[in-house]
């Protein structure tokens, strides 16, 4: 290589960095391309909702139209009562799993005891446990407790969702604040309560937000237990989108306005909390 | 030595009332014992029963005829095939896709940042949103905008949920799931120091090896997160399925949650269901295991 003439050498690294050009920008132009693909069934329910049932269901499909608001009022009418179950249901199993969870991570983090790590992973096996493994004996449980369709039995069941990964979460936030802080609140006499409300949970305040957004993001879209659980005066939103789906075919524009006022909230704090979602989903596994 | 009070280590008991860490834990394992662990028990004990909701009274024990049930009808082996082909197909698409967009996003250009917020979208959709979407607008025979597209090209329209319904799952729930693989494996890539790639270049590297030697063995942990995670969540998918097929035509996409669905809430056959549920349990936590092992292996021995 070293014996080639000085020119050829330039000319030739010249070629290469703008091969390297070209194919960045081609790589670039793809990515973009795969973006459009990807986003393109929420960018054409988004459009949808704002078309006349007749344009949403024309075909050639109608790129450019006169906007309308119609689908949305119809559709408000039906989705208030949803989007408060879905509220309620989603709101007090956060708050719940964080009253349960974060005094848990908060000991297993500042008092780790030998067991402290086998607790933390039996926790975190239960999200290995199906829904179906359970459905059969809550349903009847749920039955003789007057629990079927109704937001507490709702908000049972998503606290029981959220709890490891509120704990997993907090404990791994909570293990970042230096203990030399807890050692020197320890020699000035703090009580576990003092060193729990005084330093470990203002310290973790910011992944206390992160986490519930994740929370709130998980039980909102919450499909399984939501079906099979209630019915009509608790069903929240995924409940509400299901009962579109016999309407085939028939009011696609009313059914993409409903299915953006129920995705678009989420999907809103999903963008927010990018970089703590990456290390709720994998359980801080990759931050 | 002795005389001096050493008192600030311990917490110190205030007015009769003792807050110790083990009195935290509790609530919250009495919580997830109370609401996963005894209602799977319940569930092992119903698997022994035939106990159907239309007639309650009549329960006799059958021991393991239900497993024996599930396990030799041919149909309702089809159903185990059905959960098989979707979290292998679904897991396999989701890493092809999401590692090479993984790539594409882990370089420097213009409006970066603003793609990998629309990529990630798919993922935070709600799975019967999907469902009803894709059915509708998208995979409609006569006005969905595929078939559209496809005569557009010359083809004849394809009834897509009617001739490739698990096909046509695999594709929903690869489109939500492969933005989970991006997000993890990108995080993964970005964690690898450019002074590696810039000495394997150094040496002469060609870009396979490149990949082979420097990118893959950094990328393994991120991957195993990946696999484990989805392998687990993709074998409980319900939404997609209830929104779209619902299980059908015949049982062609009936997995194992949703045929546990249908034998508890559309035929009450409690004693079934059940069974199905424990035999669903059983076969997530071996997989789980099975993962978990695999990767604490490839975690010790991938130092190097």
């Amino acid at each position: 290589m070293t014996t080639l003439p000085r020119t050829q050498a330039s000319i030739d690294a010249a070629s290469r960095q703008r091969n390297a050009t070209i194919r960045n920008t081609l790589l670039t132009l793809l990515t973009y391309l795969l973006a459009f693909i990807f986003f393109f069934p929420i960018l054409w329910m988004f459009l949808a909702a704002f078309k006349t049932e007749q344009q949403a269901f024309q075909t050639p499909p109608v790129f450019f139209f006169t906007p309308i608001l119609d689908n949305f009022s119809t559709a408000l009418l039906r989705y208030g009562p949803a989007l408060k179950n879905s509220l309620v249901a989603a709101l007090g199993s956060t708050v719940l799993a964080f009253v349960l969870g974060l005094p848990a991570a908060f000991a297993l983090a500042v008092y780790p005891t030998a067991r402290a790590k086998a607790v933390l992973n039996w926790m975190l096996s239960t999200k290995f446990m199906p829904a179906v493994g359970v459905i059969v004996p809550l349903f009847l449980l749920f039955k003789n407790l007057h629990l079927l369709d109704t937001l507490p039995g709702l908000i049972i069941m998503y606290t029981t969702m959220n709890l490891p990964l509120v704990v997993w979460m907090m404990h791994s936030y909570m293990t970042e604040i230096p203990f030399a802080i807890y050692e020197a609140a320890k020699v000035d006499g703090a009580s576990v309560g003092t060193e729990f409300f005084g330093i470990a949970l203002p310290l973790a305040l910011p992944g206390v937000s992160a986490t519930a957004l994740l929370a709130i993001i998980f039980a909102w879209n919450e499909v399984f237990f939501a079906l099979n659980l209630t019915s009509s005066d608790a069903a929240p939103l995924s409940v509400f989108i299901g009962s579109f789906k016999t309407s085939e075919g028939l009011f696609w524009a009313q059914l993409s306005a409903a299915a953006v006022l129920t995705v678009f909230p989420v999907m809103l704090f999903g963008w927010i909390a990018q970089r703590q979602l990456v290390r709720g989903l994998s359980f801080g596994a990759v931050k | 030595m002795t005389a001096v009070p050493i008192t600030a280590s311990a917490p110190k008991p205030k007015g009769g009332f003792k807050l110790t860490p083990a009195a935290l834990i509790w609530p919250a394992l009495l919580y997830l014992i109370m609401t996963t662990q005894v209602p799977f028990f319940m569930t092992i004990y119903y698997s022994f029963f035939r106990y159907n909701l239309v007639d309650p009274v009549n329960r006799p024990f059958v021991g393991f005829a239900n497993y024996a049930g599930l396990l030799t009808d041919p149909d309702n082996l089809r159903v185990l095939g059905n959960s098989a082909v979707l979290t292998v197909g679904t897991l396999v698409l989701t890493l092809l896709l999401g590692g090479g967009l993984a790539m594409l996003l882990h370089r420097n250009f213009v409006g970066r940042a603003f793609l990998r917020t629309i990529l990630m979208s798919s993922f935070l959709v709600m799975p019967v949103v999907t469902a009803v979407i894709w059915k509708n607008m998208l995979l409609n025979p006569v006005f969905g905008f595929l078939s559209w597209l496809v005569t557009s090209l010359g083809g004849t329209p394809i009834d897509f949920l009617a001739n490739h319904a698990m096909g046509s799952i695999v594709a929903m729930v690869t489109w939500e799931w492969t933005p989970f693989a991006m997000l993890i494996l990108l995080t993964g890539l970005q964690s690898l120091p450019d002074d590696q790639i810039e000495a394997a270049r150094l040496d002469g590297a060609s870009p396979l090896q490149e990949f082979r030697y420097v990118v893959l063995p950094h990328w393994m942990q991120a991957l195993e997160v990946v696999v484990l995670l989805e392998t687990i969540n993709v074998l409980q998918v319900y939404g997609e399925i209830y929104g779209s097929t619902s299980g059908g035509p015949g049982v062609a996409t009936t997995n194992l949650p949703y045929f546990i669905y249908q034998k508890a809430f559309a035929e009450y056959n409690i004693g079934v269901a059940s069974a199905a549920g424990v035999i669903t349990v059983v076969l997530t936590n071996i997989l789980a295991i099975y993962l978990l092992r695999m990767m604490s292996k490839n975690v010790s021995s991938g130092g190097h």
